[in-house]
């Protein structure tokens, strides 16, 4: 079993994750130190959901910044924080989810950890499913631009009260570094904490709890799934309506159905899993028609 | 199958919010709205760390 586990090779997905992973938190001493990053790339949004209090991160979450734009001194309309998630949007889709996010990759590497698995029903499942575009309109959006408080600066909600990527990413790392700020530490960290702890034990049964019911960022994302230069297609001439596409997906897509839809993360687990390759993936051409098969290049 | 149509909605639209996506951009840098990104990103958050 142990010979086994050793030869299965990495997919192609785990391995963008990993370098990923590793590229938006590649200051590494700082987990050392307990101090983050302050160079010039933190001008500059990521695509994940990554916190920019993360000792290791070299770049700025795009959730907080939102926030931010929204709801700091000035109020104002936040045109790079929004141009730029757009961009990625555009480009990726939902692949950020699948591909490039670290927390996407924590859901999944906890959800390898042999325990049974549960599939949550469709009729909870699939209204559950806009929980996520309402806590993008709440907490990320209306609550940071009219909740203003006496200083004239409001709280990024989310990231206050919600995001569990914080505690993970910057809160743990940095609590364990600075003894001066465990001091600090009340009941939002616990609360925190309970949440982190929550979304951890509901990965191992469930596949990807948060980024199916909770992350706004994979919300805003989904909103350009559809229009993405990056797209999954489907040749319905080749499909034999296994299922076995459905069964390995940890979106619980109705891929057959809905492949281009708002849930799919572009993992790529329903093309490696097709007997028949009818499932492809790659930056679409001019036209629909050209759709390239990359196939043969990843 | 999708329609010519709709092929070509879909690529009027994909590439009319590139278009957008980095028009909002060089806004936003006009602005110099990268700049309180940066400000914001060099400090330790305390909301989110969960301190407050």
């Amino acid at each position: 079993m142990y010979r086994n586990r050793v030869k299965r090779r990495i997919s192609f997905q785990r391995i963008v994750q990993i370098i990923s992973a590793v590229l938006v938190n590649g200051y590494l001493i700082g987990f050392q130190k307990g101090r983050i990053f302050t160079g010039g790339s933190k001008a500059v949004c990521v695509p994940v959901l990554n916190c920019y209090s993360c000792p290791g991160a070299l770049g700025a979450c795009p959730i907080g910044s939102l926030q931010t734009a929204l709801g700091g001194m000035k109020h104002h309309f936040p045109f790079y924080v929004l141009g730029l998630l757009m961009l990625f949007g555009v480009v990726l889709g939902r692949a950020v989810c699948g591909l490039l996010c670290p927390f996407g990759l924590v859901q999944d590497l906890l959800h390898q950890i042999p325990a049974p698995k549960l599939r949550v029903p469709k009729k909870i499942d699939r209204p559950a499913r806009y929980l996520k575009y309402g806590i993008l309109l709440v907490f990320v959006i209306l609550l940071p631009a009219f909740a203003v408080t006496e200083t004239g600066v409001t709280p990024p909600y989310f990231c206050e009260y919600i995001c569990p990527a914080g505690t993970l990413e910057g809160g743990i790392p940095l609590m364990l570094a600075d003894p001066a700020l465990r001091k600090l530490a009340g009941w939002l960290f616990s609360w925190k904490a309970f949440l982190l702890v929550l979304i951890v034990g509901l990965s191992v049964v469930v596949h990807r709890p948060f980024c199916r019911y909770l992350c706004p960022l994979g919300a805003f994302y989904a909103l350009f799934n559809r229009f993405s230069f990056f797209q999954m297609h489907l040749d319905t001439g080749k499909c034999v309506g296994c299922g076995a596409c459905e069964q390995v997906c940890p979106m619980a897509v109705e891929v057959t159905e809905n492949i281009c839809g708002g849930e799919c993360i572009r993992c790529g687990k329903c093309r490696t899993a097709c007997p028949t390759g009818a499932i492809s993936w790659g930056f679409a051409g001019k036209t629909e028609e050209g759709f390239s098969d990359n196939r043969g290049q990843t | 199958m999708r329609s010519a149509l709709q092929s070509k909605a879909v690529l009027i639209l994909r590439y009319g919010l590139l278009g957008a996506s980095v028009l909002l951009i060089a806004i936003g840098l006009a602005r110099q709205e990268h700049l309180e990104v940066m400000q914001k990103a060099v400090r330790i958050c305390l909301e989110c760390i969960g301190i407050g």
